[in-house]
């Protein structure tokens, strides 16, 4: 046809990839990180003039060096993993809970409640079991908010979990000043530092391991859980759908109003747990800084994993590496260690525009003489 | 009395004056159907891109021995500025247009990736060049702080309209000017009918991509420009990693809603984000007392403000009050 041949066909046409294999999809994604860590090492370099491969040690060494500090990696993977966990199930709803950092905030102002009304007064146990309950129900209230509104008026999520963190900020800053110990420093303090009460117990013996354990075991714990929860309940099934697609989940008769309260309820609640890890595991103390950007970070795991809870463990385990080592440099080379945060970007970057050829496929303009040999 | 009111006023303005940047950027983005959650990044890129130009400049002068040029001192950062904003914004418009990325994922990273390079550079940019102590740029702060000269003889009137540096009445005049562009020109009816349906933008013959990566370059480097007025004038050419500049442009992507996407409303919004933002320094004025733990609790105002607007604008859905229709969502002409 005399109209076909004057179209020009495009260089480039991008076509939807149906059935990759996931090995093949994860093959991808960790070329893309691989090649983001040579960006970062080139970055490094120009700014050091060092060795990237001396650099990358010296931040093995700030991450793994002792046993002590490779438990203290251990432990603020488990917490940044926590909060990962909580919103992976509201993320593959398509609910964009960016409030994490809030939820956590009220966790663990609740947690600190606990800790200097009842820490000295209740036996052990029954604190942390009102501890855990508090900081879960309080977190969980806190992302059911936004949700009210999301089912009732369809209330932009993003921009109110967003407003909601600074209340809890603010919340903070206020309890901060009215349990402020010593008066006129505006820090809590380590709280029942004498008597540790409502501290979580330490486990085994050797003191450069047993403070670390319990936060460690209790998120492997959740963990476990959010990995089944996902995909093996109905529940998760529910997620899923309403995430591919609101319309279908109505067809199919699923009340999406409640699912998506349910699911905030338990994100929600399980960020206010990292919360009380945080305050009665690992700080002992309450301060605006308690979440510490964990809430943002926690998106990029459970985005870059698929909501995967043990992939999870291997992103969460990648960029507590990469802040740890990122301040070892800028200890041992007088930074500041801002750098690990640019690093964190640089790899996102890479592996969110991995999924486009994971997804797609490129097909370039073959050469003309072979395509139309019988034109 | 009137000494604080004046200088809650000019405290208010030069809040609002960063937003502003900040919330029109916005808004030329979310026209175009793009959610840029990054623009707090796009203005710590700013902000960090008009500290490094100002600081070579300055430095080379003094090792020249010459004294900075006022005309290079204001148009050197302006530009590294609005250049380090747009490729903020290009990263943004590469990855969720061209490689079909997840807008809100995207923007999240961004505003990582730009508080780390800003963080990381405003700390030891002096260091690396081999000096000591914090950075400075003081010319170029003066230089950007110039009044027009007979503000002093102009009493109250003056203190409270123009005491400020050109950029206040830049934030203005980009304002305006977005507002006629958006209601009055052609590209601007093109933009929004790109936000609003890009199917059938596509099918009149607007180029979809092209429109998303220029009104999300552009917007982005309008919000380094509240960056690069950050720098140089509200913290008077110094930088501190204190993290102001995220908050900064969280409101302002806040704002965008209070002001149902008009950029006129923006001006009188951001002033009034200004006023509730340090009302906590002046409710003196009113007779009330304040201890530092209700002083945390007025703190709450701004973002308070923010989700009642959001509230109410969700629930009464007037029609001219709503987001564009596609806004958030990806276009992919084959998905159709």
């Amino acid at each position: 046809m005399s109209h076909y041949g004057s179209t020009k066909e495009p260089l480039i046409r991008i076509v939807k990839r149906d059935g990759l294999k996931s090995w093949i999809g994860w093959l991808i994604r960790a070329g893309a990180i691989l090649a983001a860590l040579l960006i970062c090492a080139l970055f490094v370099f120009t700014i050091t003039k060092l060795n990237p491969l001396e650099v990358y040690e010296s931040m093995t060494k700030g991450a793994f060096g002792t046993t002590r500090r490779m438990w203290i990696t251990f432990q603020d993977t488990a917490l940044l993993l926590c909060v990962a966990l909580g919103l992976a199930p509201a993320f593959k709803m398509k609910f964009w809970n960016i409030g994490a950092e809030g939820q956590i905030l009220v966790g663990g102002i609740s947690t600190a409640a606990c800790m200097i009304y009842l820490g000295d007064v209740l036996p052990l146990w029954l604190t942390i079991i009102i501890m855990v309950v508090a900081s879960s129900l309080s977190g969980a209230l806190w992302g059911l908010i936004p949700a009210l509104f999301k089912s009732k008026w369809g209330t932009n999520e993003t921009l109110f979990t967003l407003m909601m963190n600074y209340i809890a900020i603010q919340l903070t800053a206020f309890f901060v000043a009215l349990w402020e110990n010593p008066v006129g420093s505006n820090t809590v303090g380590v709280i029942n530092l004498r008597t540790r009460g409502g501290w979580l117990p330490e486990i085994g013996s050797n003191r450069m391991v047993s403070p670390y354990v319990l936060p460690v075991l209790i998120v492997l714990g959740l963990t476990v859980f959010m990995f089944f929860y996902l995909r093996n309940s109905k529940q998760g099934y529910e997620i899923s759908i309403v995430g591919d697609s609101e319309n279908t989940a109505r067809y199919a008769g699923m009340n999406v109003k409640k699912i998506v309260l349910r699911t905030m309820l338990l994100s929600g609640g399980i960020c206010g747990l990292a919360g009380f890890i945080n305050v009665a595991g690992v700080g002992h103390t309450i301060s605006t800084n308690v979440a510490g950007g964990r809430g943002f970070t926690a998106i990029i795991v459970a985005w870059l994993a698929k909501f995967n809870s043990f992939v999870m463990i291997f992103v969460s385990l990648l960029l507590i590496f990469l802040e740890k080592g990122a301040s070892q440099i800028a200890s041992d080379y007088g930074l500041n260690n801002e750098a690990s945060e640019i690093m964190k970007g640089i790899i996102l970057f890479f592996v969110l525009g991995s999924e486009f050829f994971i997804n797609y496929r490129v097909i370039f303009r073959k050469n003309k003489k072979e395509e139309e040999p019988n034109a | 009395m009137i000494d604080s009111i004046i200088q809650w006023i000019q405290s208010a303005v030069a809040f609002g004056t960063v937003i502003m940047f900040g919330c029109c950027g916005e808004i030329l983005t979310e026209k175009s159907g793009n959610l840029n959650l990054g623009i707090p990044g796009a203005m710590y890129m700013g902000g960090i891109a008009s500290l490094a130009g100002a600081f070579f400049y300055e430095n080379a002068c003094l090792t020249a021995g010459s004294t900075p040029n006022a005309i290079l001192c204001i148009l050197i950062p302006f530009l590294c500025a609005f250049a380090g904003g747009a490729l903020g914004g290009l990263i943004f418009s590469f990855l969720t247009t061209t490689l079909r990325a997840n807008q809100n994922v995207t923007g999240l990273t961004l505003t990582i990736f730009g508080a780390g390079l800003a963080n990381f550079f405003g700390g030891s940019l002096n260091k690396l060049a081999g000096g000591v102590g914090q950075i400075s740029i003081s010319n170029t702060s003066e230089t950007y702080r110039t009044t027009v000269p007979f503000v002093k003889s102009t009493g109250f009137f003056g203190e409270i309209f123009l005491s400020y540096g050109f950029l206040v009445y830049l934030a203005i005049a980009i304002a305006v000017i977005l507002s006629i562009f958006l209601k009055r020109t052609k590209a601007g009816l093109n933009l929004r009918a790109v936000g609003e349906n890009p199917a059938t933008a596509d099918a009149a013959g607007i180029n979809v991509s092209k429109y998303k990566y220029l009104s999300t370059c552009i917007g982005c480097g309008i919000a380094g420009l509240g960056g690069l007025y950050y720098v140089v004038d509200y913290t008077k050419g110094t930088w501190n990693n204190a993290g102001t500049i995220e908050t900064l442009g969280w409101l302002a992507v806040a704002l965008v809603i209070f002001t149902t996407w008009k950029p006129l409303n923006a001006i009188w919004g951001s002033y009034l984000f200004g006023f509730l933002y340090w009302l906590y320094l002046y409710i003196g004025l009113f007779g009330v007392e304040t201890t530092r733990s209700t002083i945390s609790l007025i703190q709450m105002l701004p973002y308070l403000a923010t989700m009642l607007v959001l509230i109410l604008t969700s629930i009464r859905k007037k029609k001219e009050n709503q987001p564009p229709e596609s806004l958030g969502l990806p276009y992919f002409r084959e998905e159709r």
